[in-house]
């Protein structure tokens, strides 16, 4: 176990932001390579001007129709992703493997706090799942790979709460996370979590036409 | 209840006649070669990105008055699209029936769901993808596929003969001379001020909007002309059958016809569709950024000529009225103010429809829809059921709908659910409360 923590800290590690990294650059760069070749005609009426102000209603929580007719998804999807980014990012466990590593540290989120934010997307997810399970024209929708997506994230703050709580063996459950954790930063550039590089491009180019060239908001 | 398009299979000559020539190999050669031509990095990310949350689902009038989760927009993308490319194009002919029944008859592009999604994911354009794929693969509904012919062979939708136009607009000035002496319908007048063009509906079986049209420009006292050759009618259906060499066409000799007269501008008749076609469809199909000759709705026409003074309202219309938002000059141009404005200033008490504006309901005629004729119009009346409500939860008796296709769908609920409401076009309350000055 020691050997396949030290490979998942070490060397996979690696992998998996580099993967992550360039995987998300080529995949970005290569969807606007396309989008020149056969979107042209379309990619010229993005402007930056009615992008930047539809991605910014959309970023509002209620901010626009769609979340007010889905106000409890709006709620938890806002607290889902707020946390997503925060708590690994602000970690103190983390931090400090930034730090044993490279030798930089930051400001760390109390331990209690993220730990209650790690509940909170523990929560979420099951939501999406109940959501997935019960809603009619989500279930319709719903297949395989979306489960995939949803196990991911789920598994890595689960296994990451579990670890620290040293609830099991945290050996084993340190590297499970991490293995997690790494297998859902890999699963970014090449699954439906390519919405976090794409969407805002979606989003954009929606509001581009509707600003631009039908001059009424898509909010 | 949950179905699937399965569930709910008509029957269509266009249809069936189109996949009785279908085999799965034939099917999967042209997807491939329509994929590989046509379908971009908007295909790609839209399907991509696309995270199955099911918010769309309530930007659509289908679903929300089926209330079957088979009529979301995403469960239209994922009955079609998604098998189509998972498959690689490899098919049935059975599973294209479907296809272009989703795409045809259960989908009028309206746009609404963009203000669902937050990814921002066009369903009106994946499902005009899937009607491109039918028709490359030569399965449309029978009736829209007719005014596609009629397009191709007349340049206009209703099969009206080159004589038969002129006989139409002389015959409407006739008519409305005897009303007003003077007036006129000025026929290729060269250097007008702008062209004005209308559906083939009008001078087919609505020729008293060409009057009306004819009385208010001449009080108006503006320079103005139609054009006494093929490409005066603005409508474009092959645009909905997914024809773009066709609707090219059209919006060519259109465009052409305008420039040929030398006119300022292109003012167009209240139609929704239409305008769709030349300001945002065809034209850039062609190759233009914007428009090579200004293109101007009469909602915004009316305004102009209400707020320069060049008409004026001998009494305003008796309310209360409501206003129907057109999708395709809302959503798609931007026009609910001045509507609003134009309203205001002919009408006496308006009560809004919720929701309105962008977020308005469509009327579940247009994007082709009713062109499919009789037997898809059941679907599309039941599927409109919230607007019905929608209608009725205002509580009056007038609704004015500044769209042909509006009103053919409107007018269809309206029935069918005993509203007792009567539509008005802005064109026809202006003709009637304004102040005529030039009538004899
Ligand atoms: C290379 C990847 C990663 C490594 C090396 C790593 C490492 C760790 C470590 C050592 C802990 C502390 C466990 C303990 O206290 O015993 C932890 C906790 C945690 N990690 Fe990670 N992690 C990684 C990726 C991620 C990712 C991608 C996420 C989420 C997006 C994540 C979310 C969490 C959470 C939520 C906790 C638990 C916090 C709590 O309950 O207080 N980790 N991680
Ligand atoms: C800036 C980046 C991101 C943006 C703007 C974003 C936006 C969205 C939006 C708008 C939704 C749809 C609403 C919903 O179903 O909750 C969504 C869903 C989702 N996102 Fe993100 N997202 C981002 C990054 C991420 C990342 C990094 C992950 C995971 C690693 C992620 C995981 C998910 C999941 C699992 C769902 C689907 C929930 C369900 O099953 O319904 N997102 N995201
Ligand atoms: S464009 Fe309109 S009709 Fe089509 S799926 Fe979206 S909301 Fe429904
Ligand atoms: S709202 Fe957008 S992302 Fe969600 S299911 Fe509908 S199309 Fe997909």
């Amino acid at each position: 176990m020691l050997e396949l923590y030290a490979l998942a800290v070490g060397p996979l590690a690696w992998l998996a932001f580099g993967v992550f990294v360039i995987g998300s650059l080529a995949r970005l760069f290569s969807m606007y390579s396309l989008a020149k070749k056969k979107d042209a005609a379309f990619l010229s009426y993005m402007t930056w001007r009615y992008s930047l102000r539809s991605i910014f209603h959309w970023l509002i929580p209620f901010g626009s129709l769609g979340w007010r007719e889905n106000p409890a998804l709006t709620v938890v999807t806002y607290v889902f992703h707020i946390c997503l980014f925060l708590v690994p990012i602000f970690l103190m466990s983390h931090i400090v493997m930034w730090d044993t590593s490279f030798g930089f540290t930051y400001a760390a989120l109390p331990d209690g706090l993220a730990d209650g934010l790690t509940v909170a997307v523990m929560v979420a997810c099951l939501f999406f799942a109940w959501r997935r399970l019960s809603l009619p024209e989500v279930r319709f929708v719903t297949s395989t790979h979306d489960w995939l997506v949803l196990v991911l994230v789920f598994s890595t703050f689960s296994t990451g709460f579990l670890a620290y709580h040293q609830i099991g063996d945290s050996l084993t459950l340190t590297t499970l996370h991490i293995l997690c954790g790494e297998a859902m930063l890999i699963a970014i550039p090449f699954t439906r979590l390519s919405h976090m590089l794409f969407g805002f491009f979606s989003r954009g180019y929606i509001g581009s036409e509707f600003g631009g060239v039908r001059r009424a908001k898509d909010w | 209840m949950t179905t699937t398009i399965a569930d709910r299979r008509i029957e269509d000559a266009g249809l069936e006649a189109g996949i009785a020539r279908l085999t799965p190999e034939k099917i999967q050669k042209t997807i491939q070669a329509v994929l590989a031509g046509e379908g971009g990095a908007r295909l790609k990310t839209y399907v991509e990105t696309c995270v199955r949350c099911g918010m769309c689902a309530q930007a659509c009038h289908y679903y929300m008055s089926h209330k079957d989760p088979s009529y979301a927009p995403v469960a239209k993308v994922r009955q079609t699209m998604w098998e189509i490319l998972k498959h690689k194009g490899l098919v049935s002919p059975e599973f294209i029936h479907q296809c272009a029944q989703i795409a045809y008859t259960e989908c009028n592009l309206c746009r609404r769901c963009m203000h669902y999604c937050p990814l921002g994911i066009d369903t009106a354009y994946i499902m005009s993808f899937v009607r491109r794929i039918c028709h490359k693969l030569g399965v449309t509904p029978q009736y829209i596929q007719d005014t596609a012919h009629s397009h191709s062979a007349t340049m206009n939708q209703m099969w009206v003969k080159d004589d038969e136009w002129i006989d139409t607009l002389k015959w409407q000035e006739d008519e409305a001379r005897d009303e007003m002496p003077s007036l006129r319908i000025p026929l290729e007048v060269e250097g007008a001020d702008f062209m004005y063009s209308v559906i083939a509906p009008e001078p087919k079986f609505r020729t008293q909007l060409i009057y009306q049209a004819a009385f208010i420009f001449n009080q108006a006292g503006v320079n103005w002309t139609m054009p006494a050759t093929p490409g005066w009618d603005n409508s474009n259906m092959a645009m909905f059958t997914g024809d773009m060499e066709i609707m090219g066409r059209i919006e060519m000799a259109h465009f052409a016809t305008a420039q040929r007269l030398r006119v300022k501008r292109i003012v167009m008749g209240e139609c929704g569709h239409a305008f769709r076609a030349i300001y945002d469809v065809a034209n850039r199909w062609l190759g233009w950024g914007m428009h090579p000759v200004p293109v101007v709705h009469s909602i915004e026409f009316f305004w102009e000529l209400l707020n320069s003074g060049k008409i004026q309202m001998a009494k305003k219309y008796p309310g209360p009225v409501t206003i129907h938002d057109p999708c395709n000059v809302i959503r798609g141009r931007g026009l609910m103010d001045k509507l609003r404005e134009v309203v205001h200033a002919i009408c006496d008490g308006v009560v809004e429809m919720t929701p309105n504006r962008e977020h308005n309901y469509c009327c579940c005629a247009g994007g082709g829809v009713i062109n499919c004729g009789p037997p898809f119009k059941n679907v599309r009346i039941v599927g409109n059921s919230i607007k019905a409500e929608q209608l009725k939860a205002t509580g009056v008796k007038t609704c004015i709908a500044p769209c042909h296709n509006c009103h053919g769908g409107l007018d269809d609920i309206i029935h069918k659910y005993g509203l007792g409401m009567e539509l008005k076009f802005l064109g026809d309350i202006i003709y009637e409360c304004m102040e005529k000055k030039g009538a004899s």
